[in-house]
């Protein structure tokens, strides 16, 4: 039998905690799964987990769609062993860049435009924001900027495809049927 | 061969196969279709304007910023331009061109060896001469300026 004594510290957990955190899981699971995916040209990813950022954006807003990103960027390093990396540092700016492009597009008006735009945008904020740490810190040399093209059409098809992942479960009931 | 499936799995592969869902295209917008169509434009244009093609023709040998002389990449030949401490050499073959020997301390030019681009730079500062490929993207002025 394992005696403990009380925890001195209490720490008061509320819903929004567990629903962050849910998320946030999600969101690791499909960054850490990504991992595995060979990759052309490193830093060439799908971004999976930015389908989860997109769906709590529209479903709770931005503050919880920050907090899930960011965990995930830390925790999702934590697993892959690439905390404080320099893998970390691009992911972490280029999570900070879509989250910020994400406060703007969220602000675009609803009927002419869904969670594509606001996909779409986020990744080309993402890999403007890699692309300019990569080139500042990384890579000292404007020979960065050949790769932009590449990098600008990932962004354009995986931020569509993501966008379009997000829209399709945000049109889904949020309860799944029970099973029979 | 349908019957095997379970019917767990058969519901799963329905879901995933989209029954019960709005199709995928009602899930785009007008703006949304703005957008695309006009981010599209935006990476096809990057292509031609970052991977500008423009095959090196000329190159362009400079003293002190002065044009010395311009070489037709066409044939092989070989360039002596006299500068401020010595004699840089320039070797000109089909299609590229290089900073063959230059009286520099540090031999940065003559080690970035052949320049095969558009607009690539060989300097060799010490003796004040610069070799600078060009090529007729350049030349016909399809561009009025261009900034990185």
């Amino acid at each position: 039998m394992v005696l403990m004594t009380p925890s001195t510290i209490e720490l008061t957990v509320t819903e929004d905690d567990y629903r962050i955190a849910r998320y946030a899981a999600a969101a690791i699971a499909l960054s850490v799964a990504e991992a595995a995916l060979p990759s052309p040209l490193p830093g060439i990813k799908p971004g999976l987990a930015n389908i989860i950022v997109l769906v709590v954006l529209a479903r709770h807003g931005w503050t919880d769609a920050a907090w899930v990103s960011l965990l995930r960027v830390v925790a999702g390093s934590l697993v892959i062993g690439q905390f404080l990396a320099p893998g970390f540092f691009l992911a972490l700016a280029g999570a900070l860049c879509s989250l910020g492009m994400l406060s703007l597009a969220q602000h675009l008006p609803p009927r002419y435009f869904g969670p594509v735009s606001a996909s779409v945008l986020a990744a080309f904020a993402h890999i403007g924001g890699q692309l300019v740490l990569a080139r500042v810190w990384l890579v000292p040399h404007d020979g960065v900027w050949y790769l932009l093209p590449l990098f600008a059409t990932a962004a354009l098809v995986f931020g569509t495809i993501n966008g379009l992942v997000a829209a399709r479960l945000l049109a889904s009931p949020v309860v799944p049927k029970a099973e029979p | 061969m349908t019957d095997r499936i379970p019917d767990g799995l058969r519901e799963l592969l329905a879901h995933a196969a989209g029954e019960g869902h709005a199709p995928w295209r009602s899930l785009l917008k007008a703006g949304d279709w703005l957008l695309l169509l006009a981010v599209g434009v935006l990476v096809a244009a990057s292509y031609p304007l970052l991977w500008r093609g423009g095959v090196a023709d000329r190159a362009i040998v400079k003293r002190d910023g002065q044009l010395v002389t311009e070489l037709a990449l066409n044939v092989a030949r070989k360039y002596e331009v006299t500068g401020a401490i010595g004699t840089t050499v320039i070797e000109v073959q089909p299609g590229r061109a290089r900073v063959l020997s230059d009286p520099g301390p540090r031999q940065y030019c003559v080690q970035q060896g052949w320049l095969t681009r558009v607009n690539a730079v060989a300097i060799c500062a010490p003796n004040h001469v610069t070799l600078q490929l060009t090529g007729r993207s350049g030349q016909n002025g399809a561009y009025d300026t261009l900034n990185y």
